[in-house]
């Protein structure tokens, strides 16, 4: 491997030199404008400009990742056919994190280092995530993460195009709190990291306000048998139930609820879930969690010019039977984003785009506006949806303002 | 801990919880009978077991679009047909894989382990190619889907009792083949001794084939039945596979009595704790209690005495 570096590296310096003189000699400017937007040696030519697309095609994960992949593809295309990033093509490079954390360290390695590519759209677990952390920081790469997850991260490396916690979780307790009148609220998670955090700033918050928490509890990942927790509801009679299940539990979970008797359209006990997209609701049935309300930012039906576009977009690419979860529209942000912040610094250099990053705003985006945070993180709102029988949310509620990404809410450092 | 509730809701309580417990058995049961027969009776260990049962499920969710698209008003009864199909195809893709895989490894039980481990990674490749790596949801009949109410609490789901029904039917049903005919001896001659069950004249590799074909077969019952409880995905028998094993292990591997007996105790230890502590703190205790019985008992629960 290293022998193999060392002569790659030796004869593209050989090139280099043979190369410079000619080609200065030959198209000056057109050389000089290739430096000027890369001086640090990544894969931008004068007509192509090379990224990276790293998530799970194979695996558990698949499920979820197929999406993100699909919507970050969908945006490089839709790039390209305007004319592309500061006049070049973006070409990407696809590699397979395969659902395994050190495979997803080892490809990102690949592309940052062999590939040099100019971004990386991908991940979409936080392990996965955490696993590529190290790598993005020391090789100066830039990563745009999809997922809306636990928080309590900023990396100068990665800008977090989905929600974190206390964003998606705030606005959807105030909201049961205002309008439903909810006092008594039972947390329920998958357990790990992401449900765990979720409920620690969902009780901090419940509590502020001077409600109740009648109950917490978490289940293994894969967990198929909630009978005993919801006797366990039935008997705490809360208002709510905070549901963060994940994967196969989630049908699981709803299916014996309503089994149980539990009508979610009666809202007795209302469920407020922040981890069932619709991607999630194909896999539950739409006839098994009708009436239950879901807090994020993006939902398919939002009726507004840009999603209309998006939606029309994605279905002519990958099929009319295909549904978009709030991650998939985040996914699709990531490549908007890096080239409006390549454009505003007029370079591709890693450096300069995380210095242009903070206040880049987008107003194509399908969920609306939004802009990067200075903690890199996106201002956007959060909104609350009513799931249908037909798989489908629909918008009932958003918030007035941009929720603020606060990813170190005081207390949980 | 009590003092919260009414004694009203305390006879709730148990009441729903014992009921909780006994829809946990039945499930536990139902998915540890297929391999049981397997791997009680003929030693093999079927890794590929879970995704037998998502099998039976596919199967389930095919037959469901297919009454949906052509025969809406047969949907009410669609899942009886499911469970026969599921039984079927499960049976014969069993027969199949013995044929061309499990028998040439009858004399070297740990490599069977390996091989269907390699199986389940195809299977659940296959899965993904045909129907997708995304989860599928399985249309279930709207009777099937409700709650019996007992009283103002205590409430029972519709989808419990049938899956106890479901289990119990089966339960009988291998007991007989098993214990009561003809077949079922030769079954259990061939599982003692081998050479002189072939001596007296049975046919070892046929019945070992219908044996392997019996076993899988069950998963895909217990497979189309869990489509009313749990995921439909490619790879949700993994879900399965480690209970599974639990229920099998713990409860001494050839013996189905033990099985049954097995899948009563982890079941009642389960939900009784779940309700008191925490989910993943149960599981934990529950894999405690086990190992701990299984180092005292290595054979498990019912161990049968027989010569090698």
């Amino acid at each position: 491997m290293t022998t193999t570096r060392g002569i790659t590296t030796k004869v593209s310096s050989v090139l280099k030199k043979l190369a410079l003189p000619i080609a200065l000699s030959l198209a000056a400017s057109n050389l000089a404008h290739a430096e000027s937007v890369n001086t640090t040696g990544l894969a931008v030519t004068d007509d192509t400009v090379k990224v990276g697309i790293l998530h799970s095609v194979t695996g558990t994960m698949a499920i979820s990742e197929t999406g993100s992949v699909q919507a970050e593809k969908l945006a490089i295309e839709q790039i390209n056919a305007m004319g592309g990033v500061l006049g070049r093509k973006i070409e990407y490079i696809q590699e397979d994190g395969a659902s395994d954390w050190p495979t997803f360290a080892e490809k990102s390695k690949k592309l940052l280092v062999n590939d040099k590519v100019a971004a990386v759209f991908g991940c979409w677990t936080s392990a996965s995530r955490k696993a590529v952390l190290p790598v993005f920081e020391q090789y100066n790469g830039m990563l745009y993460y999809p997922t809306f997850y636990e928080g309590l991260e900023q990396s100068p490396n990665v800008i977090y195009t989905g929600q974190e916690a206390t964003q998606q979780i705030l606005a959807g307790i105030d909201w049961v709190v205002k309008n439903k009148g909810a006092k008594k609220f039972f947390l329920l998670g998958s357990d790990y990291i992401w449900p765990r955090t979720a409920n620690k700033i969902a009780r901090k918050h419940i509590e502020k306000l001077g409600l109740k928490v009648s109950g917490e509890e978490y289940y293994p990942l894969g967990h198929t048998q909630f009978n005993s927790v919801i006797n366990k509801i039935k008997l705490k009679k809360p208002d709510v139930i905070y549901a963060i299940v994940v994967g196969g539990s989630n049908v699981a979970f709803y299916k014996q609820l309503k089994a149980a008797g539990i009508d979610m359209t009666k809202e007795k006990p209302l469920v407020l879930t922040i981890s069932v997209t619709e991607d999630e609701i194909l896999g539950i049935g739409g006839e098994n969690i009708e009436g239950a309300y879901a807090a994020m930012k993006y939902f398919q039906s939002m009726e507004n010019e840009n999603n209309k576009a998006f939606v029309k977009a994605f279905k002519e690419r990958w099929g009319d039977d295909i549904v978009i979860g709030d991650v998939t529209q985040a996914a699709y942000l990531g490549p908007w984003l890096w080239k409006a912040a390549v454009e505003k610094a007029g370079s591709f250099d890693i450096d300069k785009v995380r210095a242009a990053s903070p206040g880049i705003e987008l107003t194509t985006a399908p969920e609306g506006y939004v802009r990067i945070h200075e903690n890199h993180h996106l201002w956007s709102k959060t909104r609350i949806g009513l799931a249908k029988k037909d798989g489908q949310y629909d918008l009932i509620y958003e918030t007035d303002e941009l929720m603020e990404p606060n990813p170190f809410p005081v207390g949980y450092k | 801990m009590f003092s919260d509730y009414t004694a009203n809701e305390l006879t709730a309580i148990f009441a729903m919880q014992g009921f909780a417990g006994l829809i946990l058995f039945s499930v536990l049961v139902l998915m540890a009978l297929g391999l049981a027969i397997i791997f009680g009776q003929m030693g093999v260990i079927n890794m590929a077991h879970g995704e037998f049962m998502i099998l039976g499920a596919y199967i389930t969710y095919l037959t469901s679009n297919v009454f949906a698209e052509y025969l809406p008003g047969l949907f009410d009864g669609y899942f009886f047909v499911a469970m026969i199909l599921a039984f079927i195809t499960t049976f014969l893709l069993g027969m199949l894989v013995e044929w061309g895989l499990i028998r040439f490894l009858y004399k070297r039980p740990l490599d069977t382990l390996l091989a269907t481990w390699g199986l389940s990674l195809i299977l659940q490749q296959i899965y993904r190619s045909v129907f997708g790596a995304r989860e599928v949801g399985v249309s279930l009949p709207d009777w099937m889907m409700g709650s019996y109410a007992l009283t103002d609490i205590i409430e029972v789901p519709i989808n419990g009792i049938f899956v106890m029904l479901l289990t119990v039917t089966i339960a009988i049903g291998v007991y007989w083949l098993m214990y009561r005919s003809g077949w079922g001896r030769q079954v259990r001659a061939v599982v003692q001794n081998r050479p002189m069950a072939s001596a007296v004249g049975i046919n070892t590799e046929k019945v070992d084939r219908v044996t392997f074909g019996l076993g899988c077969g069950i998963a895909g019952i217990a497979g189309s039945a869990f489509t009313m409880i749990g995921s439909t995905g490619p790879t949700s028998g993994q879900l399965y596979i480690v209970d599974t094993f639990l229920v099998v292990v713990f409860g001494g591997a050839q013996s189905l009595l033990g099985t049954i007996a097995s899948a009563f105790t982890i079941s009642q230890a389960q939900s009784t704790m779940e309700f008191f502590l925490s989910g993943s703190m149960a599981k934990v205790l529950t894999l405690l209690f086990v190992v701990g019985i299984l180092m005292l008992r290595p054979q498990g629960l019912f161990a049968m005495k027989i010569r090698h």
